[in-house]
């Protein structure tokens, strides 16, 4: 598959809106899910570090 | 090779944790591969112009989507059958991205159906049922959030899901048992794909990165899970200290 040019490649034919729509709602949902987890993974660690802690004493 | 032993918890934490690089790594590799077929090798169809490349992702999404929820269930009755620990686990860890999917899936699924039918929904039996899975996904989240006591919830997420099992089917058959405008399936067991091969390559790339994907998050969670339910252990203290 040869794009004639940047544009070409943009516009999908027309169907810009639809192909890129699709394509950046799942990268956008991956990427959150993965912030997402991250994040949930650090403070579950965290809580579970201080829970340690403070069950030493 | 003994399973038991693979399936305590604390051989498992660490297991996955070496894993999940892997996973993670091969996902991102199979997933631009599989980008690239989909803008640079795919030609354009004859019929569907550029449009069809939504296929790329929204196959795959839904597959996803419905395999995730099978194989939440398959845990969910090694679960409730034998008593593992780890089984419900498992199915807590997929269910938020097998509902991730099912949304993408519909997402996608709407954005295809608005230039090709004109419509960006329908209630036609495939769109509706897999529009449940989600509302199945959603609920058995719901629930276990709901209930306080781990093991009370890991049983009744468990009943929600072996229940809505049999959505699954009714989502896969939906276009052959009703008259549905979502089309028939390209690809099948008993038949040759209705497809050009280099499409096919590059939907089942994207599978297979989707699929490595959810491996990997899944590990993630599990992990989590894992030492939140065995903290008061040994190896979790342990575990924890160096985490």
């Amino acid at each position: 598959m040869v794009w004639q040019s940047g544009t070409a490649f943009w516009s999908m034919g027309g169907y810009g809106l639809y192909v890129w729509g699709s394509f950046g709602v799942t990268v956008l949902g991956v990427a959150l899910e993965v912030w997402l987890l991250r994040r949930g993974q650090r403070s579950l660690i965290n809580r579970l570090q201080r829970m340690q802690r403070w069950e030493a004493q | 090779m003994n399973l038991y032993h693979y399936a305590a918890p604390a051989t498992f934490y660490h297991l996955a944790g070496r894993w999940i690089p892997w996973f993670a790594w091969g996902a991102a590799l199979l997933a631009g591969i599989g980008l690239y077929i989909s803008f640079f090798v795919a030609p354009t169809d004859f019929q569907q112009g550029e449009a069809y490349r939504i296929i790329f992702i929204h196959v795959p999404t839904a597959w996803m989507s419905m395999f995730i929820y099978l194989v939440m269930a398959f845990w969910c009755a090694i679960g409730l059958a034998f008593n593992t620990r780890l089984s419900f686990l498992m199915a807590r860890a997929l269910a938020p991205t097998g509902a991730l999917f099912c949304f993408l899936a519909l997402w996608t699924g709407a954005l295809w159906g608005k230039p090709m039918w004109g419509a960006w929904w329908v209630w036609d039996a495939r769109l509706t049922s897999q529009l449940i899975l989600l509302f199945l996904y959603v609920g058995i989240m719901a629930l276990w959030a709901a209930i306080d006591d781990p093991k009370r919830g890991d049983r009744a997420g468990a009943l929600l899901i072996l229940v809505g099992a049999v959505n699954v089917p009714i989502i896969y058959f939906s276009v052959t048992w009703w008259n549905t405008l979502h089309q028939g399936s390209s690809i099948n067991l008993t038949k040759a794909p209705s497809m050009a091969t280099i499409m096919l390559v590059g939907m089942l790339v994207m599978a297979v990165a989707a699929w490595l994907y959810t491996i990997a998050v899944a590990f993630v969670r599990v992990r989590g899970l894992i030492l939140e339910r065995e903290r008061h252990t040994d190896w979790a203290q342990a575990a924890l200290k160096e985490a």
